[in-house]
C-alpha cells in the first residue's frame, strides 16, 4: 500500500501555498450559473403560497379560478382542508405557470378561509408559554450550593441572544425536469450526493431516477441540506405539466421565514471564583428553535472552560409558531460562547482581574486538554495583535468625552474531522489528470484545494488539474456541514491519486531501469528519487498508457481517518474585538477583530483566511445588527426583508486580523475543518468589548444603540460618575 | 423620465433615441378592461384627457409589450409585461443572469447594474423604463476585461459568489467616479451591496487594487 502521508511541513511544494481560487474568475465575472440561473426555452416559474397567519386551521380550499389562470400549467394543494397551520409562510399550495408573475398572479387566486387559532411567538416569558416550554436537560456536576459558598466572587446576570435567520443570498430552491422515469434535479445545495436520495424517498421512485447536478451555489450555511417540501413540490409541478422544467426559489420573505434560523437562547447565569480560579458555575437557558422546540447540548455549558468542581445546568426548549431552526454554521456553539463569556467576563470585572490573566490562570478548566497549549499560544498572539496590555483597561473607560473604547474576547472550539468521501482520479494518456467526486464547493474554495492537494501528490500544477464535482453520478462524498468537507475530500482524492500514480509508476519504472517504490512525481516529471536526472516528463510517461487511461479510486472513512493520520479533530481559537461606543448616542464601531485560528495543517492560507474572515463578520453581523423580529401581537415576522433585517456592510466591519495559527504541533495533526469554529467567539467577544468600554454589560444583542442606551440608563451611571 | 407621466417611454427607440412611429400596443380599452376603471372615472374628471388614460395604461396594464433595450451595446427586444423589473428582464428573458435576485427591495445590491453611467439597483426599475438608456452590466464589464475582475480575484473578495457580480458592477462604477479613492471612501462607495459570507475584507482590497491598475494602465488591456 502507497505511503498516503503528508510530505513534511518544509518538503511540500503546493499545500501551505497562499493560491487564488480556480473557480474566481468564473464567479467575479458572472459566468458561473448558479441554480437558480437556470434558463431553458420552456422553463416554468413555480411560486408557493404560505399562511398568512402563525397559527390557523383551513376550513375552505378553492383552487379554481388559480387553475383558470391564463399560463398556469399546474396548482397543487399542500395543506388541505382541516390541516393547521403552524406558522407564517408554512406551505398550503404551489402553482407553476409560465411566467413567475402568472404564477404569483394565480397564487392570489386561491381562496382560503381560516379558523384563526391562538399563537405564540415570543419564547424568552415561561409564563406566558406555560405548556409549550418543555424541561430539556439538567446536569449537575459537584455540589454547586455548597461550591458557590465558598466563591468569594460570585456574579449574577442575563444573557440573551435571539434568533437570527441564514438569509441566504441564493434562496433555497431548485429546477427540477421530470420527465418519464428521469428527474433531472439542480438544486442549490450543501449536499449533492445525498440530496438525490432524499427527494426520491419524498417521491418514492428509485434513486437511479435522480441525477443531480450543481456546480455553483449562493450560500448555505447548514440550512440547505434536504430536498425539502419544496423539492418534492417542484417535481410534482413538473410532472404535471407535461415534464417541462420548473424552476421554484423561495421569495426573500419566504427565505427569511422558512429557509432556516438560529435558535435563540435567554440565559439566566450565577458564576463564582475561589481563589482566583473557576469554581461554580449555574445556568438557566431557554430556547427556541420554532415550532419543534429548543433542545440544546447542556452539557457544553460552560463553553470551552468546563471542568470546574462544581456545575448546575438546565435548558428549556419553548416551541413557537415560527419556521423551524436548522443548523447554523457551528449549532449551538456562538449562542454558548456568548453566555459563558460574558458571564465569565462579568466576573473578571467583578474580581478586577484582567481577562487574559484569568483565563491563563484557569487554563486547566479547559476540557479538552490537549488544546489547552494551544490557547495559551493563541492568547499571547491575539493579545499582541489586538495590543491588548497597552489597550485593556479595567471596566469602564475614563477617557474624557462620549466616545469610549473597550476590549474583549472570546473563546471556540469545535471537532471538524473529515466526513466519509469517495474519490475517483484517471489519468488519461494524453496526461490530464482528472478527479472526481460528489463533493460541492460552497464558497470554502474546496476545488482549489482539491486541486492543491491532486497536484501534491502528482506534480502535475494545480491549475491543470481536472476538477469535476457536484454531480451524483461521481463517487459519493459526504454533505457540506459542520466544517468536514476539507477533511473527508483531502484523504479520498489524496488517495485516489497516489493510486493511480501507483500504477502510472509500475508501467514506467522498467523504461527508467528502475523499481516502482524508487519513483516520485514531482514539478511534472516523473523521476527516481535518488538519481533526478534518470527522469521522463509526465506527458511522456502518461503517452506510454497508449489508448487506456488508469482509473483508481480512493476513499475516507470517518471513523478510520484518526487513525491514519492525514486528519484529525478538534481545534482551538481565540477572538478578540476593540470597539468604541459613543455614549450619547449608543452606537458601536468596531475597531478591529482579531481571530486566531487553528485547523492543523493548513492547505491553503489564502483562503483559510477568507473564511476566518467571514465568519468574524458573521459575528459582527450578530453582535451589532442581526435580530428576527416576531410580533405577538399579530404573529407576524416583522422583518423578513434585507432593509430591516439587518446585515453589517462594508463600512461596518473595521479592521479585521485573521491569523492562521499554523505551528508544527498543529500541523503534524493532519487537516481539520476550518467553517464552524472562527465563527463561534466573537459576538462574546464584541460583547465584552463594549461592556468593557461603558462599563456596564449591555444584557441581549445585538447591540443596538437603543439597548445600549437603555443598559447605561438603567445603570445610572457612566464610568462611576451619574448620568441620572 | 416614469411611465406614468410619459407614455412614449415604452415606445422609444433605442436606436435613434426618436418616438418609435409603430403605435404602442396597450390599447387604452384593454387598460380600462384590465384595470377595472369604468367610464365614469373619466367623467368625474379623475382622469384629464385619453392621452393621460393612456399613459395610466402603459402603467397598470399586464399585457405583455415589446421592447428593446440597449445592455453592453447590443439592441436586445424582449416581450415583457410593464410591471417587470429590468432585473427579471434580464435574468428571465434575456439570459443575462449575472445580475442576482436577493432581496428584490433595492437594499442588497445583487442586482446592480450600470444605467447611463449611473450605478442602479435592477430590482428597482422596470423593464420598460429602461428603454433608451444605455445599460452596462457585469457580461459587459467583463467582455472588455476591466480590471476590477482579476482584482477580486487577487484579493480573494469571494465566496459562495452570489453578491459577487454586484459588488463587481458597483466597484466598477464607483471607481469611474472616484477612480483615487481613499480606503474610507471605498467603505462608502460600496455601502449599498451586501454580503452574507462576509467578503468585504476582500472587496475592499481589490477596489483598491483596480484603482492602481488603472492608473497604471499598461498592465491590462482595459
Amino acid at each position: 500500500m502507497p505511503d498516503y502521508s503528508w510530505p513534511p511541513m518544509d518538503k511540500r511544494r503546493v499545500m501551505g501555498k497562499r493560491f487564488t481560487r480556480l473557480d474566481g474568475i468564473a464567479k467575479s465575472s458572472g459566468a458561473a450559473k448558479y441554480p437558480s440561473d437556470f434558463g431553458a426555452k420552456d422553463l416554468l416559474y413555480a411560486v408557493i403560497l404560505g399562511s398568512p397567519h402563525a397559527h390557523a386551521k383551513i376550513t375552505r380550499i378553492d383552487i379554481a379560478d388559480a387553475k383558470a389562470h391564463p399560463g398556469v400549467t399546474a396548482v397543487r394543494i399542500i395543506s388541505a382542508e382541516g390541516k393547521e397551520m403552524n406558522w407564517v409562510g408554512q406551505e398550503i399550495a404551489s402553482i407553476a405557470a409560465t411566467t413567475e408573475l402568472a404564477a404569483r398572479d394565480a397564487a392570489r387566486k386561491i381562496k382560503v378561509d381560516y379558523e384563526i387559532l391562538p399563537h405564540l411567538v415570543h419564547e424568552h416569558d415561561l409564563a406566558k408559554a406555560g405548556p409549550r416550554a418543555r424541561p430539556a436537560g439538567e446536569q449537575t456536576t459537584g455540589e454547586p450550593e455548597k461550591g458557590f459558598q465558598e466563591c468569594q466572587t460570585v456574579v449574577e446576570g442575563t444573557y440573551n441572544i435571539p434568533v437570527i435567520t441564514h438569509c441566504c443570498l441564493e434562496p433555497h430552491g431548485q429546477v427540477i425536469q421530470w420527465k418519464g422515469d428521469s428527474i433531472e434535479y439542480w438544486p442549490s445545495t450543501q449536499n449533492v450526493s445525498g440530496i438525490g436520495g432524499d427527494l426520491a424517498k419524498a417521491l418514492g421512485v428509485p434513486v437511479t431516477n435522480v441525477h443531480v447536478q450543481m456546480e455553483y451555489m449562493g450560500g448555505g450555511f447548514g440550512s440547505k441540506f434536504p430536498s425539502d417540501l419544496w423539492g418534492a413540490e417542484c417535481a410534482q409541478l413538473s410532472k404535471e405539466s407535461g415534464g417541462r422544467p420548473v424552476t421554484l426559489f423561495l421569495d426573500r420573505a419566504q427565505e427569511l421565514m422558512l429557509g432556516g434560523n438560529r435558535p435563540s437562547v435567554f440565559a439566566k447565569v450565577k458564576v463564582g471564583a475561589k481563589d482566583g480560579k473557576l469554581h461554580a458555575w449555574q445556568s438557566e437557558t431557554t430556547a427556541t428553535g420554532g415550532f419543534t422546540g429548543g433542545g440544546m447540548n447542556a452539557d457544553l455549558f460552560p463553553y470551552v472552560f468546563r471542568d470546574l468542581p462544581h456545575r448546575k445546568v438546565n435548558h428549556t426548549a419553548v416551541s413557537i409558531n415560527t419556521g423551524s431552526a436548522r443548523a447554523w454554521r457551528a449549532p449551538n456553539h456562538p449562542q454558548q460562547a456568548y453566555v459563558t463569556f460574558s458571564a465569565m467576563e462579568d466576573l473578571c470585572a467583578a474580581m478586577k482581574v484582567d481577562p487574559l490573566d484569568f483565563f491563563s490562570n484557569n487554563i486547566k478548566m479547559v476540557r479538552q486538554a490537549s488544546l489547552r497549549d494551544t490557547y495559551l499560544r493563541q492568547l499571547q498572539k491575539g493579545a499582541e495583535l489586538i495590543d491588548w496590555k497597552k489597550n485593556w483597561h479595567q471596566r469602564g473607560d475614563m477617557a474624557k468625552g462620549p466616545i469610549k473604547r473597550g476590549l474583549g474576547l472570546g473563546f471556540a472550539t469545535w471537532g471538524g474531522l473529515g466526513h466519509d468521501s469517495k474519490c475517483r482520479t484517471t489519468i488519461h494518456p494524453d496526461g490530464t489528470v482528472e478527479v472526481e467526486l460528489g463533493t460541492q464547493d460552497l464558497g470554502t474554495a474546496t476545488r482549489t484545494m482539491i486541486a492543491m492537494v491532486v497536484s501534491e501528490t502528482t506534480g502535475v500544477p494545480h491549475t491543470q488539474i481536472k476538477i469535476r464535482l457536484g454531480d451524483s453520478r461521481f463517487p459519493a462524498s459526504g454533505a457540506s456541514g459542520g466544517s468536514t468537507t476539507i477533511g473527508g475530500v483531502s484523504v479520498s482524492s489524496r488517495k485516489s491519486s497516489m493510486n493511480a500514480l501507483e500504477k502510472l509508476f509500475e508501467k514506467i519504472a522498467p523504461l527508467l531501469n528502475t523499481t516502482p517504490d524508487k519513483l516520485e512525481a514531482v514539478d511534472g516529471s516523473i523521476r527516481v528519487k535518488s538519481e533526478p536526472a534518470k527522469s521522463m516528463s509526465w506527458k511522456a510517461a502518461c503517452q506510454k498508457l497508449g489508448i487506456q487511461p488508469i482509473t483508481e479510486m480512493g476513499e475516507n472513512v470517518g471513523r478510520n481517518a484518526p487513525r491514519e493520520g492525514l486528519i484529525s479533530q478538534g481545534v482551538a481559537g481565540i477572538q478578540m474585538a476593540d470597539v468604541s461606543v459613543d455614549i450619547e448616542t449608543g452606537v458601536v464601531k468596531m475597531n478591529k477583530l482579531v481571530i486566531v485560528q487553528d485547523c492543523g495543517l493548513v492547505v491553503n492560507p489564502r483562503t483559510a483566511e477568507s473564511q476566518a474572515y467571514g465568519a468574524g463578520i458573521m459575528t459582527i453581523c450578530a453582535a451589532l445588527c442581526e435580530e428576527r423580529i416576531a410580533d405577538q401581537q399579530t404573529g407576524l415576522t416583522l422583518n423578513p426583508d434585507m432593509e430591516f433585517y439587518k446585515l453589517a456592510g462594508a463600512g461596518d466591519i473595521g479592521e479585521i486580523i485573521a491569523h492562521m495559527d499554523i505551528h508544527p504541533d498543529n500541523d503534524k495533526r493532519g487537516i481539520i475543518g476550518l467553517g464552524e469554529p472562527v465563527a463561534v467567539g466573537g459576538i462574546a467577544a464584541i460583547g465584552n468589548a463594549v461592556a468593557n468600554a461603558i462599563g456596564v454589560r449591555v444584557p441581549t444583542i445585538p447591540l443596538t444603540p437603543n439597548r445600549v442606551l437603555a443598559a447605561l440608563k438603567q445603570s445610572g451611571h457612566v464610568n462611576g460618575r451619574s448620568i441620572a | 423620465m416614469s411611465s406614468t407621466q410619459d407614455p412614449k417611454a415604452t415606445t422609444m427607440d433605442p436606436a435613434s433615441q426618436k418616438p418609435a412611429k409603430k403605435k404602442s400596443p396597450v390599447s387604452r380599452r384593454g387598460f380600462l378592461q384590465g384595470s377595472g376603471v369604468g367610464a365614469g372615472v373619466l367623467t368625474a374628471g379623475m382622469l384629464a384627457s385619453p392621452e393621460e388614460a393612456a399613459a395610466q395604461a402603459a402603467a397598470v396594464s399586464t399585457a405583455a409589450v415589446a421592447i428593446t433595450l440597449n445592455i453592453n451595446g447590443k439592441m436586445l427586444k424582449a416581450t415583457v409585461e410593464p410591471r417587470v423589473t429590468l432585473l427579471d428582464c434580464m435574468r428571465q428573458y434575456l439570459d443575462l443572469t449575472a445580475a442576482k435576485r436577493v432581496c428584490d427591495r433595492g437594499t442588497c445590491g445583487a442586482c446592480t447594474v450600470i444605467v447611463d453611467g449611473k450605478v442602479m439597483y435592477g430590482c428597482t426599475m422596470l423593464a420598460i423604463d429602461a428603454q433608451g438608456r444605455k445599460i452596462e452590466t457585469l457580461e459587459g464589464i467583463a467582455a472588455r476585461k476591466h480590471p476590477i475582475i482579476q482584482s477580486f480575484v487577487n484579493n480573494d473578495a469571494q465566496q459562495c459568489g452570489y453578491c459577487t457580480p454586484g459588488m463587481v458592477v458597483a466597484s466598477k462604477g464607483f471607481l469611474d467616479r472616484n477612480p483615487s479613492p481613499t480606503f474610507e471612501e471605498v467603505k462608502k462607495g460600496l455601502g449599498g451591496n451586501l454580503c452574507r459570507c462576509g467578503t468585504y475584507v476582500g472587496i475592499r482590497k481589490a477596489v483598491l487594487e483596480a484603482a492602481t491598475e488603472l492608473k497604471g494602465g499598461a498592465k491590462t488591456n482595459a
